[in-house]
């Protein structure tokens, strides 16, 4: 068709400005496209996405579709979600891109459905199969124990993708693209799921997201207390501070100290577990930092597989010495 | 009239099995379950069937609890029961082996759904422990035009709506929607309630409903795939772990802490 989008990014934007991950999508999209021998486009919808306009168009799109309506707001995800299927349905992609977010996990899949196609979920890489001229998706499964290779049949090809699995690409403000708006009907009714309230988590510590250190404990340490013991540790290092979902589901740290498949993605330089086995589920949020170190009792636990540095131990005598030595050579 | 719940709820091989006995039949792009290794309810459907249960501590509900599969053990499928709700129906079929494709699933619950009859409020854990998708329910959800709302960790009914708190990653959302309504849960909910014995005695007693593709009034093409597996293979992890040895674990310890300065970490 042609006037297909080719590979379109479903780009989520906050505040008037592309999401974070839009960059990234757009480096997996620009490489779905080359071997499609398609354009890349990117569409946003919301009630401020002039801005997002220029932006779509620095990191490389050929062409971006805006659609501003001032009902979009993203406490109301049922309307972005016919937003992003009337846009579809205009633009004819060959293949939808969708950040695997806390929204976009669950906007991709209904998506897929209304529009009548399969949805590769929680992909790591996608590429493009010469022969077939289909793009295939890989993706961890059984809890990163597996990784499987999918393709969908249906068109568009759609695949969700996890967060920090592609690097984002270089905005250059040089660059240029078509603009395209498009029209699109919504009316408040669709949106029957109503936000109530919202319940910020107060943390005093370092962004487990984005920290460049991270300290986590599992059910080897036993109780809630020695983890006051591994935040000394990230107080000397500024560390942000986490946890397996054996420490969460025990009572003993909040949930937003989850790292994992279901809880966060961290990609810090150094990650320090005590106490962890190193589950697939647990490895599957942080197997993408750079250095990991482990403190188990254990020989056997599968986190010795992937860490670079060990300590075969009881936590309880080698934490202390670790602790002293770190504050003597950091002071 | 009492409140009428169902949940989704799936048979996979146990999640925590040692990964030494995690197996992958690369040909047939199938993972190889250990004979000796019994299958469990996905935990979050555990969860899913927690939270029906708890709505009806308060206030008269029929749960009905449905499964999808090839083939169940029906001891495994029975915990539901035995824990408290009231009705289980399994869509077994040789058709239904592709239980890989989330759309083809979705049907098949969607067309159990819609043959069971009415209901307020249909509850699903937020992902299955296998294939990690978190889409059936939202494709069940899609198909039936019901409203959905994932990662619940505390679902509440009354005056026609569901009331859900839900995990986010820095806090709690709580959002609220008419029903009939979809909701996901997940483990935050807590810990499913054990069985009792008088549970067990009841649910042995409990035959489950059985349909097949036909009795779904589906035939085959309606559930073919969307999506194809063209691979399946466990990813190589190389070990190249320095074990850091002291004259006792305090001195490993210290030792820790020198090897992380000297690579320049800390
Ligand atoms: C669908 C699904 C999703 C999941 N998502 C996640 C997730 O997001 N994140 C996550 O973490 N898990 C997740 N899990 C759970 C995961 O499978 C494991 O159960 C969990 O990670 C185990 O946590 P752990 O390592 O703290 O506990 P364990 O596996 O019990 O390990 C405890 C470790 O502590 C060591 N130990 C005990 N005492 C001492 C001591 N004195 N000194 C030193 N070491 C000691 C032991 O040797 C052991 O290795 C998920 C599971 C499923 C099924
Ligand atoms: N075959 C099935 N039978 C019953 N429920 C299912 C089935 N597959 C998925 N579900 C439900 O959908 C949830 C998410 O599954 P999935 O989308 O496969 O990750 C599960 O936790 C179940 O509640």
């Amino acid at each position: 068709m042609a006037d297909s989008a080719g590979v379109l990014v479903l780009a989520e934007t906050e505040g008037g400005a592309l999401s974070p991950t839009a960059a990234e999508l757009v480096t997996a999209g620009l490489e779905v496209a080359a071997g499609l021998g398609l354009p890349l486009s990117v569409a946003m919808a919301g009630s401020d996405v002039e801005a997002t306009v220029q932006e779509a168009a620095s990191l490389g799109a050929q062409r971006v579709y805006a659609v501003e309506d001032g009902i979009l707001s993203t406490d109301k995800p049922e309307l972005l979600l016919e937003a992003w299927a009337q846009i579809c349905r205009q633009t004819n992609p060959a293949v939808v891109l969708i950040a695997r977010t806390t929204a976009g996990r669950d906007l991709a899949p209904r998506l897929a459905a209304r529009l009548g196609v399969g949805l590769a979920q929680d992909c790591l890489e996608v590429k493009v199969d010469e022969d077939s001229g289909r793009m295939i998706a890989h993706r961890p499964v059984y809890g990163g124990n597996a990784m499987a290779a999918v393709v969908c049949n249906g068109t568009p090809q759609m695949a969700c993708i996890r967060p920090k699995a592609y690097e984002p690409c270089e905005p250059d403000d040089s660059r240029t693209a078509e603009v395209v708006s498009l029209s699109i009907t919504l009316d408040e009714s669709m949106a029957r799921v109503k936000l109530v309230e919202r319940v910020a988590e107060e943390s005093e510590g370092v962004r487990l997201e984005s920290a460049k250190i991270v300290v986590a404990g599992g059910r080897g340490l036993g109780s809630p207390e020695p983890f006051k013991d591994l935040e000394v540790i990230a107080g000397l290092l500024g560390a942000g501070i986490g946890a397996s979902r054996a420490a969460v589901d025990a009572g003993w740290v909040p949930p937003s100290w989850q790292i994992g498949l279901t809880g966060k993605t961290i990609t810090p330089d150094l990650y320090i577990t005590v106490a962890i086995s190193g589950a697939s589920q647990h490895m599957a949020g942080c197997s993408g930092s750079k250095v990991i170190v482990a403190v188990n009792k254990d020989a056997e636990a599968n986190i010795f597989k992937e860490a670079r540095y060990g300590v075969v131990g009881d936590w309880e005598k080698v934490m202390p010495s670790f602790t002293e030595t770190l504050r003597e050579l950091l002071s | 009239m009492p409140l009428n719940i169902f949940v989704l709820a799936k048979q996979v091989i146990d999640p925590e099995m040692p990964r030494s006995a995690f197996q992958v039949d690369r040909e047939n792009r199938r993972v190889v379950t250990p004979p000796t290794l019994p299958p469990v309810v996905n935990g979050f459907d555990e969860n899913a069937v927690e939270a029906a249960l708890r709505i009806k501590d308060s206030e008269p509900a029929e749960i009905t609890v449905i499964s999808m599969g090839q083939s169940f053990a029906l001891d495994v499928m029975k915990k539901p029961l035995s824990m408290g709700a009231d009705s289980l129906v399994l869509l077994q079929d040789d058709a239904f082996d592709n239980t890989v494709d989330s759309f083809a699933v979705a049907r098949a619950l969607t067309a159990a759904i819609q043959k069971i009859g009415p209901f307020d409020l249909i509850i699903a854990g937020r992902q299955a422990s296998d294939w990690d998708n978190a889409q059936v329910p939202l494709a069940v959800a899609e198909l039936l035009g019901l409203p959905s709302v994932t990662i619940g960790k505390k679902v509440e009914v009354g005056d026609g709506r569901v009331t859900v708190e839900r995990q986010m990653p820095d806090g709690t959302e709580i959002v609220e929607s008419p029903m009939p309504a979809l909701v996901t849960v997940s483990n935050e909910l807590g810990q499913p309630r054990y069985p009792t014995l008088r549970g067990i005695m009841a649910a042995t007693r409990k035959q489950p409903v059985v349909w097949s593709l036909e009795d779904l009034g589906l035939d085959g093409e309606q559930l073919e795939p969307q999506v194809e597996t063209v691979d399946l293979y466990v990813p190589v992890t190389e070990a190249d772990c320095e074990f850091i040895e002291g004259e006792d674990d305090a001195d490993a310890g210290r030792l820790l802490a020198l090897k992380l300065r000297e690579a320049k970490l800390v």
